[in-house]
């Protein structure tokens, strides 16, 4: 692996890792499995980059994104709560819904932003390299998003969401509606999906309404890495660990596709395919490890 | 201070599975009452309990609790006044997060959750007390996971969440049914204390009958969905287990069940 490629996926890792923060949010604290994310990650890409070729402010369009995010999210709650619709299937129907909405934002399949203003314009004014700005913004971006749920999970409604994942029976013995938890923190897991895809948007120059799929099984490869190699004993480590487990799937991945066996390499289509079996085999792992113990 | 009203409540109403759990049930309970309840399985004590707190909600019937009519009140919004303990030692707390955050979390029953910190330093000295009343030692313990305690600790650690703040009206579902004899005893007499000592109108169900006539001020049989028996008062303390029985053949007219049936 080159130089050049460690530091994409080094960027790829810490953008998507905002991404990822929002899954481990949703499938490890609320225990929600949401695959809505397929979907807010594109529309995040898509408000954005409408935002900013009708020339609103970069950053402000990530506010937009953001809250676009958070409804979606929002509505794949309220199926699930209110309507008793599966959790998975819900998700699995806003995700749907999502991609000819995130076709009509663009009016089309994709937008282009080569030549637009982003976020990454004040670094790159400072003289600070192409390839290092968005190491750097993105570093700042996750970083932030990191303490801001470590901070919000130690308030008095982020024990309550911890509890809701954990014991419903008993924060709802305890006053808490966990329906209205449980909308919240879908809802802010998918405005963080979507704040990382209008990232990766401006990142790559274009908003496309393919770019979700397999996010899902991205964010539970990143998740499953990250609580393997550094731990999850508590609020901070496990978060932390999510972020660093999307930093360590990139740097895998530039690996695999670096890999040539005589004529055979990996293209970056086989990407979701290595990246199933990853999951597959971090899922099944415990189990065969337990029986070898066993023996 | 609670009444209840001709409540009804089927299970599986329309299938062949049907069952009447609560049979016109009419129960007054005044302020202060502590009340046993007993019956064999499937008598509707833990329905009882459920409509009490709102867990499903009556096919027909009201109920009030103090001026209140929360016939129709969500399990959470009742939770303001109202505190529960389960049999299950594992429902009662949260195993992920630490001690502290559990006794925070019901310092805060039934009321806003905003963005303050969730564990407050300034009241750890108030759990640390609280916690030394258990004699469990998990006054020293404050940042351990919940997960790492016994089943008697958790009870313990839950009787005293339920209590944090004064609950108008504690319900009790077999809290120490899943106990060893010993931790029972012990999770009992500190029922008994912080009943005692808060003045708290409370519903406790049992299945050992020896409980239900040393604890309380009175005591309901329940069989198929209705009370056939509510004795308080001097009557109450000086009922035997001879006696329970009895009553139960009396007004149950099932000649079928068995002592097993009952005790089971």
């Amino acid at each position: 692996m080159t130089v050049y490629a460690a530091l994409g996926a080094i960027e790829q890792g810490l953008v998507y890792g905002i991404m990822v923060i929002g899954v481990y949010l949703t499938f490890r604290i609320l225990d929600f499995p949401d695959l809505t994310v397929d979907g807010s990650l594109p529309l995040g890409a898509s408000i954005s980059a409408v935002a900013i070729t009708s020339g609103i402010n970069p950053y402000l369009s990530l506010v937009f994104a953001l809250a676009g995010g958070f409804v979606a999210g929002m509505i794949t709650a309220i199926l699930n709560t209110k309507f008793k619709i599966l959790h998975l299937l819900a998700s699995i129907l806003t995700m749907i819904a999502l991609y000819s909405i995130n076709i009509r934002i663009m009016g089309g399949p994709n937008v282009a932003l080569l030549g637009s203003a982003t976020v990454f314009d004040p670094v790159i004014n400072w003289g600070i390299p192409g390839q290092y700005a968005g190491i750097l913004i993105f570093a700042i971006f996750s970083v932030s998003v990191t303490a801001f749920i470590v901070w919000f999970l130690k308030t008095e409604l982020g024990l309550a969401i911890l509890a809701t994942g954990d014991n419903p029976r008993m924060i709802t013995s305890l006053g808490v509606n966990t329906h209205a938890v449980i909308i919240l923190g879908v809802g802010l897991s998918n405005g963080l999906v979507a704040l990382s895809g209008a990232l990766i948007a401006q990142n790559q120059g274009a908003a496309d309404v393919g770019m979700g799929i397999g996010t899902i099984i991205a964010g539970l490869a990143s998740v499953i890495i990250g609580e393997t190699i550094f731990g999850d004993n508590s609020v901070l480590r496990a978060f932390i660990a999510a972020l660093l487990g999307s930093v360590v799937y990139r740097l895998a991945i530039a690996l695999a596709l670096g890999v040539e066996f005589g004529d055979f390499s990996f293209n970056p289509s086989d990407l979701n395919l290595i990246t199933a079996v990853l999951v597959i085999f971090a899922l099944i792992a415990p189990g065969i490890k337990k029986k070898m113990v066993a023996r | 201070m609670i009444s209840l009203k001709n409540c009804n409540k089927y299970f599986h109403k329309g299938s062949v599975n049907e069952v009447f759990a609560l049979n016109s049930v009419n129960l007054d309970i005044a302020e202060g009452d502590f009340i046993s309840i007993i019956g064999s399985n499937g008598a509707g004590k833990s329905t009882l309990l459920n409509s009490i707190a709102g867990v499903f909600m009556l096919d027909s019937g009201s109920i009030m609790i103090g001026d209140r009519d929360v016939t129709s009140w969500p399990e959470y919004k009742r939770a303001k006044f109202l505190s529960r303990v389960f049999q299950d030692p594992l429902l009662g707390t949260c195993p992920s997060a630490t001690i502290e955050q559990n006794i925070a979390l019901a310092k805060k029953r039934g009321q806003w959750r905003g963005f303050s910190r969730g564990v407050k330093v300034k009241d750890r000295p108030e759990f640390q007390e609280k916690l030394k009343i258990l004699g469990l030692g998990l006054e020293n313990r404050l940042q351990d996971k919940v997960g790492l305690l016994s089943g008697g600790q958790r009870q313990a650690l839950t009787m005293l969440m339920a209590t944090m703040i004064r609950p108008e009206v504690l319900l009790l579902d077999e809290h120490v049914a899943a106990l060893d004899p010993k931790t029972a005893r012990q999770i009992l007499t500190l029922t008994e204390e912080i009943v005692g000592h808060q003045e708290l109108t409370t519903l406790m169900i049992t299945h050992n009958m020896k409980h239900a006539i040393q604890f309380g001020n009175r005591l309901i049989m329940l069989h198929q969905g209705r009370v056939i028996s509510d004795v308080a008062g001097e009557e109450k303390k000086n009922l035997t287990v001879g006696d329970l029985l009895q009553k139960f053949y009396a007004s149950s007219e099932e000649e079928l069940v068995t002592d097993a049936m009952l005790l089971a």
